[in-house]
């Protein structure tokens, strides 16, 4: 089992969340962060006075999936997140030990 | 009636120049003859004004006498009146009915002009930062009852104890004793001693229709420098503050522009036009107001963070634009009632165009100040832009009565750019803070609108004001000595503002201190400062900046 993390833009959500259910994903889990990257923030104008942005708002989603369908998960979140300009996002792969189903008790890929 | 004046003596006792002034007319008030003006149509010498708290003997056939272009005059209704006794007692509800007018028309807008604290209270707060709604709020929803009962008490009796009422209200005469100095042989009103409490003799339906119309005036006034110094000025200060400015600073000139001081007698004095004429308060409300918040946020400095090491601005982003921009659109209803109500005569037609070159100002300067800050930053900047729509209607307040519709847009599309420019001025010049522009808006708009009323003013309205004969007439118009009474005005005004509210400022720090310490500002001041959070919900907020 892997657990993917791919901290978006706030607003690729939606088609990424539509994408995924259509390849058969069981569950997601999302998240507002605010961070930066290599971008370091961004600035803004107000009242003709500059300032910074350093923290920028992002949704990070999780979902942990079988070893089968993980590659098409990238995939999908990969192919719906991008934009292809700076500040698209990153997609995190980690494996995972276990998962537990708390009402059943099912473990492994059964209780995905 | 002995526990007032106790307390008006105590409330007084520091009010030296008041002196002894203030008792003298709680004696008389006998009541009003209850035989109708109809009566006595010509204007026989007047016997000493009595007041009239029931409204109901305000208004009467004398107030038919030059009420339109074909009235008639006194002799003719005095002929009248023997020959058709029916006509007469008519002549008497028609005159009532024109009171009438004026009176609802005068109420009306103050009630609108009241409103405009709203205005205020959501264009602050939405430039401001989320840590400190509750604290902006909290100061701009005070200083409406503050400044009412500081008003009351003494202000109204300064400002228009010897005003002589309003004829377009058909009364009011008992506000009649200005203190006065001769100088040069002439004599320069200062301030007014009638109607402290609104009691005694000044209990009568046309003054209070007088006073509620002034008070919302002054609020104005007095809500513009909780804009300058917000964020971090002291709520126990703010308090002090807010009895100051509405008892004595705003009355005192306002005494002299609209109260029959001397400003409004340079022109009977010295041949300077009509005097120094302010309309709707360019001067009176907004300059005072804007200069006030200048000083104010001279003594108090800027909030933490907003100037760098180096001293270039950091900019500190209001926290709720589509709120800032709503108060900005009450205000510019509010407007209406606040210029238009100015002729205090609803049967006055000159509120269409009063009304219309109001609404024409602001919106020629919302556009103004859009494309300035386009073309000089890349952005039509909402915030400047939402600024450059109040600065246009302040621009217009003084001489919205005296200009063409040609004339009003350009003071307005000039206002749009001024507000900009001396928002970058005050910001990157006197690095003085103003979180909300509120110096620009209302203190350089305002000269801005009383000197534009010197050199726009076509001829076409004002005959009679401040007791000189002729219309108003601007430098462009062929009428300098007019110009001439806007530049002493003006400049009297910021001379005498600017020290008084300096000076204020400063002993007031010494005995209550203005500025909040350095922690609760980054912290925030609702929670020490007002015991409430604007948002208790939303705390994932920054701490500094």
């Amino acid at each position: 089992m892997k657990k993917i993390e791919a901290i978006i833009k706030p607003f690729k959500l939606d088609e990424v969340k539509d994408a995924l259910n259509a390849i058969g994903i069981a569950g997601l889990t999302v998240t507002e962060v605010k961070g930066f990257g290599r971008q370091k923030g961004h600035v803004e104008l107000y009242r003709g006075a500059e300032y910074e942005i350093s923290f920028i708002p992002k949704v990070k989603i999780e979902a942990v999936v079988a070893d089968s369908i993980a590659e098409k998960v990238i995939a999908t979140v990969m192919e719906k997140a991008k934009t292809g300009k700076i500040g698209d996002g990153k997609i995190f792969v980690t494996k995972v030990e276990e998962v537990i189903r708390i009402r059943t008790g099912e473990k492994g890929d059964a209780a995905i | 009636m002995k526990t007032k004046r106790l307390l008006t003596a105590l409330l007084l006792a520091g009010l030296v120049i008041i002196g002894g002034a203030v008792f003298a007319e709680d004696k008389a008030s006998a009541p009003a003859p209850a035989v109708p003006a109809a009566a006595a149509p010509a204007p026989a010498p007047a016997p000493a004004p009595t007041p009239d708290p029931s409204g109901a003997n305000t208004g009467g056939a004398g107030d038919v006498v030059g009420a339109s272009a074909g009235a008639p005059t006194a002799d003719d209704m005095k002929k009248m009146a023997a020959a058709e006794p029916l006509a007469a007692k008519l002549a008497d509800v028609i005159g009532h009915n024109r009171i009438a007018i004026n009176v609802v028309w005068t109420l009306f807008c103050g009630f609108l002009v009241m409103f405009m604290q709203a205005g205020f209270a959501m264009a602050e707060t939405g430039f401001t930062q989320a840590k400190n709604a509750g604290h902006t709020m909290a100061m701009n929803f005070m200083i409406y009852a503050i400044g009412m009962i500081g008003y009351w008490v003494i202000g109204f009796a300064i400002q228009m104890g010897g005003s002589g009422g309003a004829a377009s209200l058909g009364g009011g005469t008992t506000l009649d004793s200005e203190f006065v100095i001769h100088l040069f042989g002439k004599e320069f009103g200062l301030f007014g001693t009638k109607g402290f409490f609104l009691s005694g003799v000044t209990y009568d339906a046309v003054i209070f229709t007088i006073f509620l119309f002034q008070m919302v005036f002054m609020d104005t006034t007095a809500t513009i420098p909780t804009g300058s110094m917000a964020e971090r000025w002291t709520f126990k200060s703010f308090v002090v503050y807010g009895f100051f400015i509405s008892a004595i600073v705003y009355p005192l000139y306002a005494n002299w522009v609209w109260g029959g001081g001397w400003l409004s007698q340079l022109g009977k004095n010295f041949g300077l036009g009509h005097g120094h004429l302010d309309f709707a308060g360019s001067s009176v409300v907004h300059l005072t107001g804007g200069v006030a918040a200048l000083a104010g946020a001279i003594v108090l400095g800027p909030r933490i963070g907003k100037f760098k090491a180096d001293g270039t601005p950091n900019a500190i982003p209001g926290h709720h634009i589509p709120m800032a921009v709503v108060g900005c659109f009450i205000l510019a209803f509010g407007w209406f009632g606040f210029n238009a109500g100015s002729t205090l005569a609803g049967g006055d037609l000159r509120i269409g165009v009063v009304a219309t070159n109001t609404m024409l100002a602001g919106g020629a300067a919302a556009i103004s100040s859009m494309f300035y800050m386009w073309f000089r930053y890349g952005k039509p900047d909402i915030s400047m832009t939402a600024n450059g729509l109040l600065a246009g209607l302040v621009a217009i307040t003084a001489p919205c009565a005296f200009v063409n519709s040609v004339s009003a847009v350009f003071i307005g599309v000039v206002a749009g750019i001024l507000v900009c420019v001396s928002v970058l001025f005050v910001e990157r010049t006197l690095k003085v803070d103003d979180p909300v522009g509120a110096v620009s808006v209302h203190g350089a708009n305002g000269a801005w609108g009383v000197l534009s009323l010197g050199l726009f003013a076509d001829g076409t309205y004002g005959d009679g004001l401040n007791g000189v004969a002729g219309t108003v007439k601007g430098l462009f118009y062929g009428g300098g000595s007019q110009f001439a009474a806007q530049v002493i005005g003006t400049l009297t005004n910021m001379i005498f503002v600017f020290i008084i509210m300096y000076v204020f400022f400063k002993v007031l720090d010494k005995i209550i201190p203005l500025r909040v310490p350095a922690e609760l500002e980054m912290e925030g001041l609702d929670q020490a400062e007002v015991a409430v959070s604007a948002y208790p919900d939303f705390n994932m907020r920054k701490s500094h900046r």
